[in-house]
């Protein structure tokens, strides 16, 4: 979108230009002075250059700044020159807009900071309020309702008259709104009608501009202020109870989605896997290896990464756990307590192996496009990546779900489960459905691996910080039964998003743990438990 | 009476273990004190640390190995009432520095002085006195024991639930300890003791008198809870392992067994604690991690779930190779062996090194005893030695 | 009953049984460790880092950078003509593992010097090993000061050479009025948290105006408390975030920031445990911006860095390898010894120790750092963006280099206390009372 519209305007800026240097001998004037001074490499005089270069109303202002904002404008210190490099390759003086063939040796980017980057949002925002992109006029307006700086009132005014697009009228309204707040010599009415579309407004951003506007107000708009802000935060205050189911479905999810591999190999078959947290990691790292090579030789399918690397992680991890099953596990039937022993020292050894091959310290694992960011739904932000781990989680539960009660696995694993002799003389041949069920549970823990490479370090010790959490998890929610790891995972998540704003982060996890523990007393076998014989097995 | 129990109680590997301590816990001190520095039988002051180390870790063992060796109680969490032992014996050399501390103030510690805390939290009153810190040495870890026990034993929570949860009990006090609020130094935990009951933590004659004290702890222990298997308790207890309902049925309360049982070697555990602190130099939230315990556990299947002895010697085989491969070229690798270690025994040792010994050695011996016998009995020559070999 | 026992005594020892275990045992417990070969031709050198467990994401860098500058230092032909040769033991981020660690190394390896430890708690569990058997440590990692030890050289920051100028150029540059502190809990972050909570508030800064939160280590999931951040500075003023949050939370807090749309030019963070190492694990895009404080960055050019680099990179046989803070301050902390040993003509720890304070040694940021008598080192203080390509870009630097204050002035209890090791022979003395000890009674 925004390369569509530069090429527009890049055709017309060189052919307006083109004119331009027949008609006008080369000679500095302000404009090519306040360029120069991008070459200085002090931030103030950057600054400087940015305000005359942008209240120039030269066409080339707006592919400068829009150039330092993305790192492709370079100055060279010596000569004093600044050149542009387009999206395209080519690169042409920022003074004049001719076309040069090369960069000088010398030539560094112009370095930005906090700062510069504030004044160069706020000056693209004046310079694109009359951009033909609707979204364009909608951010630019957002930025000038955050800077409400007083010289775009007659741009927005202008803009909003014209304008059709819904939204965009709606934020140049409430961009004009600030702007007026703030205007010394503005009227009460104005005031407080400002006031008023900001107050319907009633995010966290109108909040922050009504406080700060407060001081030295009119009376009557002083009040009518401090009504809104009253109304609004309690209006927020609603939002946040939401905010925390929100972040309690994710954290659920989160937890659901490392516990319930385990829920199939400790709760269905029984089997306390303590290296259950690396398959988790080895899911992790699948991901990071297949990033890699998409990095390396198809950049162009990062965006897939991560469908590719799910059925990858589910193999990988899958068939470690069958060769773990088939070369240790099935040794120790029967023998719940030193299967945790033997699994503990496997999982010592798949740390080391990987740290061993993939280094000690963090991998990065980008997300993809569409995984990035956050929407606004009313006041609570939810971000992309957690929505899609949600979605996944249930994904991969139901088909879970589905794969127990309707396939002719899923029948014979129950089957097993529930009565080994029993299945076995029907002539199922169990330790075939031992290997694969254990397979299955790695398999989902490295899928697991997959989502959890989103949001958290792909480190050696990933699994780690996740192996008590899943054993709480499972226990509480009932072992053998997935339902109750589901239930168990979401009341977790919940209640631990709903106790830390009360008691902190740490206190609010020590009070988990209290209550498990409490809870186990009352129900020894979990929420949701097995009735029958075979419990007292 | 008590001779009684402590006499049959006592078999030969059990006699052989407690003299072999015993010698270990006077030749050691003796050799490092007395002979001259340098010459080969000399053991130098570090190791004498490190093998009080190993002999605190034999302690813990044996506590865990008397619950789930002989009650079937596995606990995950047995590390936090060594740690507990360890802060209340830590919190007592903590009072013991005084003034000799960095900021110099006469009672805060150090940490409480940075961080501002004006006046000391009432937690911490009586333990500069040490008759009041040893007493807390056995009843916090106690009490914690005896309150989990009571909730726990009494709902009928075993197996893995009773494990699980133990982790998460030990889980949370690491969260809490780690917390600055909680007034126990957080991360960082209590260290740089100066004096034991007056005597220097670091000098070479009060080290050794810890290490001997303990393997002298380590000799009682081990006969409390050899009286305690031998006794018609422990028949009960193993009956508890083998089949609780069962034995319930019988009319015997279960969960007063364990409780009694579980509170017991919690206590131990505080011991071992205590003879750790000023040994390492140092207690820290990180002794609560889970990954601790199930590493105690680890030692007392390699050496032998369900044989004391065992316990003992695995902490200290495991410790012995950790601290083998942590130096030297096999660092990086250290890891790869431990693990190994645990799945090879696990699973071509399941009854551990002792247990596995065992089971050769007592056919072998019912053998030659034999093969003896019938020799003797053929030559018509009686052999004493042998026939008392028999008994 | 007793003479059951003695019995069994008599009959094992008529074996012999008693005298064979002691002697197996004596035998066990000495002869791995039987004192190593006097090697003469080389100087030994411990390094005391986990390579294993949780601090080995960012300790066995350090590992490594100890290796490589004696590597360097071997083939300019050692010191005092003597090869050096490493030592390498892996404490496991086990704390008391590093206190036996470091006994053995001493004791048995018979090393000259160590370098080793990252966290605060492993520090102050040798502390007392190094104390005992008078041995020397460099300790590389910025911490949380109030601290000065004989036989300790700190080479990272103290508080004063990381947090205050950081806050100071966020104050200035940024008109910072609101501060987010946010820290793992434990001793580090409390104890800057505190320093900088006094030291604001010296500065005008209302109660209300700082917020003040703890995560427990490892923490992942900072929806809730970045969405606090965020409300926090919607109150009208300009916010910043002060972190102290630990290495490995970093990584799910910064992607939880870039994801909720809090970008650097809203609400800046500026951290102190955020170098290139850690930034090599995150995306960078969403993070341009935002802060970082040390005395060191890759990016920096000066002529001695850039051969450090390549230097590094062709050790690790790895082009991408990062440098980063910690180990700048290994490479200045070993030339100071390298320095002071030769001085001496000798590695004994007592004349070395002495030799030490007044030492210089050119940093990789073009200066030159001094130890001084606290056992601290001055160090210039650098704030650097980042950048999109996971480098630090430098926004503001310190004119001078700034001197590491081994006790802070902001707080209570140390702030008549300063280290002096040369003319006070006291780590601790009280510029009040007059007297080594603390507050002195």
């Amino acid at each position: 979108m925004f390369g569509y519209f530069l090429e527009r305007f890049r055709a017309l800026v060189l052919s307006v230009l083109l004119i331009a240097c027949f008609a006008l001998p080369a000679f500095a004037g302000p404009f090519e002075d306040a360029v120069a001074k991008f070459a200085n490499d002090e931030f103030s005089d950057t600054a400087e250059a940015i305000e005359a270069v942008a209240s120039s109303g030269n066409p080339l202002a707006f592919p400068i700044i829009s150039a330092l904002q993305e790192e492709r404008l370079s100055a060279d210190p010596e000569s004093k020159k600044v050149f542009i490099t387009q999206a395209d390759g080519k690169i042409i003086d920022a003074a004049t807009g001719a076309v040069v063939d090369k960069l000088p040796d010398n030539a560094a980017s112009v370095r930005l900071n906090n700062r510069l980057r504030r004044t160069v949002e706020a000056a693209l925002g004046s310079l694109t309020l009359l951009s033909p992109d609707p979204a364009k006029r909608v951010a630019a307006a957002q930025s000038v309702f955050k800077s409400h700086d007083e010289n775009a009132l007659p741009v927005v005014e202008g803009a909003l008259a014209k304008e059709t697009d819904k939204a965009a009228k709606q934020a140049f309204t409430e961009a004009r709104a600030a702007i007026i707040l703030f205007k010394s010599d503005a009227s009460d009415n104005d005031k407080l009608d400002a006031v008023a579309v900001i107050k319907a407004r009633g995010d966290q951003e109108a909040l922050a501009l009504l406080t700060s506007a407060g001081s030295d107000q009119p009376p009557l708009v002083a009040q009518a202020i401090t009504g809104a802000i009253s109304s609004i935060q309690s209006n927020l205050a609603m939002w946040s109870a939401v905010q925390n189911a929100w972040y309690g479905l994710s954290l659920g999810s989160v937890l659901l989605l490392a516990a319930i591999g385990l829920a199939i190999t400790f709760g269905v078959m029984g089997v306390i896997n303590m290296a259950h947290g690396e398959m988790v990691m080895i899911g992790a790292y699948t991901t990071f290896v297949v990033q890699e090579v998409i990095r390396t030789r198809y950049p162009g399918l990062f965006d897939y990464s991560l469908l590719i690397a799910v059925p990858l992680a589910f193999l990988v991890a899958g068939g470690i756990g069958v060769a773990i099953e088939r070369s240790i596990i099935r040794f120790l039937y029967g023998r719940p307590l030193e299967t945790l022993l033997a699994t503990w020292g496997l999982s010592l050894v798949l740390q080391q192996a990987v740290r061993t091959m993939f280094g000690p310290t963090n991998r990065e694992v980008g997300n993809p496009s569409w995984m990035s960011g956050a929407f606004e739904l009313g006041q609570i932000t939810i971000t992309y990546n957690r929505l899609w781990i949600l979605c996944f989680t249930l994904a991969v539960f139901v088909i879970l779900l589905a794969m127990l009660g309707y396939t002719a696995l899923g029948l014979e694993m129950r089957a097993v489960t529930q009565n080994r002799r029993m299945a076995a003389s029907m002539g199922i041949a169990t330790s075939r459905v031992d290997a694969l069920t254990f397979g299955l549970g790695s398999g989902i823990a490295g899928i697991a691996g997959v989502a959890l490479s989103q949001i958290d370090n792909v480190s050696p010790n990933l699994g780690q910080s996740y192996i008590i959490d899943s054993f709480m998890v499972v226990v509480f929610g009932g072992v053998g039964n997935l339902w109750g790891t589901l239930v168990g995972a979401f009341t977790l998540g919940i209640a631990n998003k709903f106790l830390e704003p009360v008691a902190g982060a740490v206190l609010g996890k020590i009070a988990i743990l209290v209550l498990i523990i409490l809870f186990i007393q009352k129900r020894p076998r979990g929420l949701f438990a097995l009735k029958g014989r075979a419990v007292e097995a | 009476m008590s001779a009684h129990i402590l006499t049959r109680s006592l078999d030969r590997a059990a006699t052989a273990f407690i003299l072999i301590v015993a010698a270990v816990g006077i030749l050691v001190p003796l050799s490092n004190l007395l002979l001259p520095q340098g010459s080969f039988l000399q053991v130098p002051t570090y190791l004498v640390a490190l093998w009080g180390k190993y002999v605190c870790y034999a302690i813990l063992a044996l506590s865990i190995d008397l619950i789930w060796g002989y009650c079937g109680i596995l606990s995950l969490g047995h590390g936090a009432f060594f740690a507990l032992g360890g802060y209340a014996m830590g919190m007592y050399l903590m009072r013991q520095i005084g003034s000799r501390g960095v900021y110099g103030n006469p009672i805060l510690p150090d940490f409480m002085v940075f961080l501002n805390w004006d006046k000391l939290p009432w937690y911490w009153y009586g333990f500069d006195m040490f008759p009041f810190a040893a007493l807390m040495v056995l009843v916090v870890p106690g009490l914690l024991a005896f309150c989990f026990g009571w909730l726990a034993f009494r709902s009928r929570v075993t197996g893995v639930y009773l494990s699980i949860i133990t982790q998460a009990m030990t889980y949370a006090l690491l969260l809490a300890f780690f917390r600055n609020d909680f007034g126990f130094g957080g991360n960082n935990g209590l260290t740089d003791f100066k004096d034991i009951l007056g005597f220097n933590v670091q000098a070479d004659g009060t080290r050794a008198a810890l290490f001997a004290l303990s393997c002298l702890a380590l000799i009682i222990g081990f006969l409390i809870c050899r009286a305690i298997v031998t006794s018609k308790l422990g028949k009960v207890l193993i009956a508890v392992r083998d089949a609780e309902s069962r034995t319930r049925f019988l009319g015997y309360r279960v969960e007063s067994y364990k409780l009694f049982v579980f509170t017991l070697s919690a206590c131990m555990a505080g011991v071992a604690g205590a003879l750790y602190v000023p040994q390492v130099g140092i207690i820290n939230p990180s002794e609560f991690a889970p990954g601790n315990s199930i590493e105690a556990v680890i030692w007392v299947a390699v050496g032998g779930r369900g044989t004391l002895v065992g316990a003992a010697l695995g902490a200290v085989v495991v410790n012995y190779a950790k601290t083998f491969f942590t130096s030297g070229p096999l660092a990086p690798y250290w890891l790869f062996m431990l693990g190994a270690l645990f799945i090879l025994v696990t699973l071509l040792l399941p009854k551990g090194i002792v247990g596995t010994f065992n089971s050769w050695w007592e056919p072998w011996r019912a053998q030659r005893v034999a093969a003896v016998e019938s020799a003797a009995r053929e030559d018509g020559i009686s052999e004493p030695n042998s026939a008392e070999q028999a008994q | 009953m007793i003479t059951q026992l003695t019995h069994d005594i008599a009959r094992l020892s008529r074996r012999g049984w008693l005298a064979a275990a002691a002697g197996l045992v004596l035998g066990l417990a000495s002869s791995p460790f039987s004192p190593a070969k006097a090697a003469d031709d080389t100087i030994k050198v411990g390094v005391l880092h986990s390579l294993s467990g949780t601090m080995a994401i960012s300790e066995t860098t350090l590992k490594d950078t100890i290796l490589f500058l004696i590597d360097e230092q071997n083939k300019k032909g050692g010191v005092l003509g003597k090869k050096l040769e490493a030592v390498v033991v892996d404490p496991a981020s086990n704390w008391p593992l590093f206190a036996e660690k470091a006994r053995e190394l001493i004791t048995k390896d018979k090393v000259a010097v160590v370098f080793g430890c990252w966290t605060s708690v492993s520090r102050k569990s040798v502390l007392p090993v190094f104390k005992e058997l008078n041995n020397i440590l460099f300790y590389p990692v910025q911490y949380e000061g109030e601290e000065s030890e004989r036989n300790v050289f700190y080479t990272g920051a103290a508080p004063n050479q990381q947090a205050i100028p950081a806050v100071d150029y966020l104050m200035k540059d940024e008109k910072v009025k609101r501060w987010v502190l946010a820290g793992t809990d434990y001793v580090y972050p409390r104890t800057t948290n505190k320093i900088l909570e006094a030291y604001l508030k010296s500065k005008g800064v209302k109660q209300e105006d700082i917020m003040i939160n703890y995560t427990p280590f490892g923490h992942s999931d900072w929806q809730t408390i970045v969405a606090d951040i965020k409300k926090f500075g919607s109150a009208g003023k300009k916010t910043a975030v002060v972190s102290t949050i630990n290495g490995d939370a970093n990584v799910p807090f910064y992607k939880e920031l870039g994801n909720q749309g809090i970008k650097a030019t809203d609400i800046p963070v500026v951290a102190f445990s955020v170098g290139e190492e850690e930034l090599a694990g995150i995306d960078t895009k969403p993070l341009v911006g935002h802060l970082a404080a040390w005395n060191y960055f890759e990016s920096i050019k000066t002529p001695a860095n850039e051969k450090f680099i390549k230097d590094w990179q062709a050790y690790t046989k790895n082009p991408k390898r990062v440098t980063n803070d910690p180990m700048e301050a290994y490479y200045i902390g070993f030339n100071m010894w390298v320095k002071a040993v030769e001085k001496v003509k000798s590695t004994d720890p007592d004349k070395v120790i002495d030799a030490l304070p007044g030492i210089e040694a050119p940093n990789l940021t073009g200066g030159v750092s001094k130890m001084l008598p606290n056992h601290h080192i001055t160090k210039p203080v650098f704030i650097g963006e980042i950048k999109g390509n996971g480098q630090f870009d430098v926004v503001w630097k310190t004119p001078g280099l700034v001197a590491g204050d081994a006790w802070s002035k902001e707080l209570e209890g140390s702030r008549d206390l300063i280290g002096d090791w040369v003319g006070k022979k006291c780590g601790n003395w009280n510029t009040k009372t007059n007297k080594c000890g603390g507050q002195g009674s």
